[in-house]
């Protein structure tokens, strides 16, 4: 039997994989793969409790999860398309027009 | 043996293919590294007898997530993207910062005490079935949370319409 805390790790590297890209890459695209990362990274961990405490609501909480991933990559995919409509470009450092 | 040689396959593989994701220079390739990756969660998602997930995993994030990735690639142009410097000079700092948030989680992990067990055991859903186990609870005792999803699937339908669509004069 493979110990509740292997999955766990697993969860955590690929999260903290999935928060390095976000900081180093500047496509845009890159980005919002990275956000998918962290989210698969959590639906992993939730899939191993869900198993392990006998329960099911961890793999309601994945279904949930799955739905807000596709809605987030629907719309963040129509702004990137929107942005490069007017900017002509997807990397992220030249999209500096609110001078944050 | 075999499950520890079994989960140490897939483990290596997702982490593996977690960083060819964050590092290729081409996002086509990317998405592509990222679809095997998918499929290798889905592998897992069986493993913890979760087989229903694992088909959503397939179906929602292999079929339909990556596949509008691949389209908004193909109407973004790459060509000067790909001449880009590919990351940011700050690295090393990103770099120091999530080993560093990963080395807390890590040590924190040790200390996880696991709550009581629900009824939900692996005879019980061998009796009833993962997806009829799933799909009774999802429709009552989760059927509100279920008729808010549809309604964020509604929104994002709508919203997505309206951000992507070209402006026709003035």
């Amino acid at each position: 039997m493979v110990p509740l805390n292997w999955y766990l790790m697993l969860s955590a590297v690929v999260f903290m994989i999935g928060v390095f890209g976000f900081l180093i890459r500047r496509n845009i695209i890159i980005m919002f793969m990275s956000v998918e990362l962290m989210l698969n990274a959590v639906n992993i961990s939730l899939v191993a409790f869900s198993h392990y405490l006998q329960d099911m609501r961890g793999q309601i909480l994945v279904v949930f999860i799955i739905t807000v991933a596709a809605a987030e990559a629907a719309i963040g995919l129509a702004i990137i398309i929107a942005l490069f409509r007017n900017k002509d470009t997807i990397h992220v450092d030249e999209m500096d027009e609110m001078k944050g | 043996m075999l499950p520890e040689l079994f989960f140490g396959y897939f483990a290596a593989v997702i982490v593996f293919l977690s960083v060819i994701v964050i590092t290729r220079r081409n996002p086509v390739h990317s998405v592509m590294w990222m679809l095997l990756l998918f499929f290798h969660i889905a592998g897992l998602y069986l493993f913890l007898n979760a087989e229903f997930i694992a088909a959503i995993q397939i179906i929602v994030y292999a079929g339909a997530i990556l596949v509008l990735f691949l389209f908004v690639l193909l109407l973004l142009n790459l060509r000067e993207e790909l001449r880009a410097k590919r990351f940011v000079g700050a690295w090393p700092a990103g770099l120091f910062v999530t080993s560093a948030l990963l080395v807390i989680i890590l040590s924190v992990l040790k200390s996880f005490v696991p709550g009581p067990a629900g009824k939900y055991s692996i005879e019980f859903i061998k009796q009833e079935t993962h997806t009829k186990a799933l799909g009774k609870l999802l429709y009552t005792d989760f059927l509100f949370p279920f008729e808010i999803a549809s309604l964020v699937l509604l929104v994002a339908i709508i919203g997505a319409m309206v951000l992507a669509k070209r402006k026709t004069g003035k």
